[in-house]
């Protein structure tokens, strides 16, 4: 089963109660699977940033298997009203 | 220096074929084979490896030529920074190291950058950090002094 942009998505916005998840796949640039997201969750608040991504990788653990590059920008509701006002 | 020859010297004793590319900065360690290698004798060994140098990355091609768009943003923020003495490790020329780094580290992709012993992350990671000031910070925490601060002196 190929990793699709919607099951990630999905599966990002339960596990990680996310607020806001974009997902773009990014395959077409590169030779395989390959995505970017953005994450905002609450759940990031007061977490180092290394910590974040551990996060959203335990999620994917499984698609991660699949997929051959991975990008990742993992914001709190509050970072990303900021990032959104500028 | 030391520790290539002595790598080098562990290699020929177990039969694996070993070549010493010729690199323009930053120490590059390839090897072709590590037949004798076991999966927990590469964590011991990686172990050891993230704790020899201040500044790792295991990367996809050299710090001189950079095989993949995300390693070669690593190597240009360190260089940015002014960081050019670090130790990188080619994954594409050692599959075993590809798939070990990953266990070791618990990340799934290649590249991974670790200041003293310690894994910072990825691309994305050391980008953010680069560009949030953190950079700067953790290089001083190592006791090197960011190139970009110096440029910040000479431009007052």
């Amino acid at each position: 089963m190929a990793v699709t942009s919607d099951h990630i998505r999905d599966k990002l916005l339960k596990e990680l109660t996310a607020e806001h998840v974009d997902v773009e796949d990014t395959s077409p640039n590169r030779c395989a699977a390959s995505f970017k997201v953005l994450v905002v969750s609450s759940q990031f608040e007061g977490k180092p940033l290394l910590q974040r991504h551990r996060m959203v990788n335990s999620c994917l653990a499984e698609e991660l298997k699949d997929i051959h590059a991975f990008e990742q920008k993992t914001l709190t509701p509050e970072q990303w009203k900021k990032q959104k006002q500028n | 220096m030391n520790s290539l020859i002595r790598y080098t010297a562990r290699c020929m004793r177990s039969g694996a074929a070993y070549s010493l590319p010729g690199h323009a900065e930053g120490r590059v360690w390839t090897a072709s084979s590590r037949l004798l290698c076991t999966a927990a004798g590469l964590h011991k060994d990686l172990d050891g490896v993230v704790k020899k140098d201040k500044v790792v990355v295991f990367m996809k091609g050299t710090p001189a030529q950079p095989m993949c768009g995300f390693s070669n943003a690593v190597v240009q923020i360190l260089r940015m920074h002014g960081v050019d003495d670090y130790a990188a490790y080619n994954v594409l020329a050692d599959e075993d190291l590809r798939e070990g780094v990953k266990a070791f580290s618990n990340w799934p992709t290649i590249p991974q950058v670790y200041f003293n012993g310690e894994f910072v992350g990825g691309c994305d990671i050391l980008l953010q950090m680069h560009q949030n000031g953190d950079l700067v910070e953790e290089l001083k925490k190592l006791g090197i002094q960011s190139a970009l601060l110096d440029a910040e002196k000479d431009s007052k």
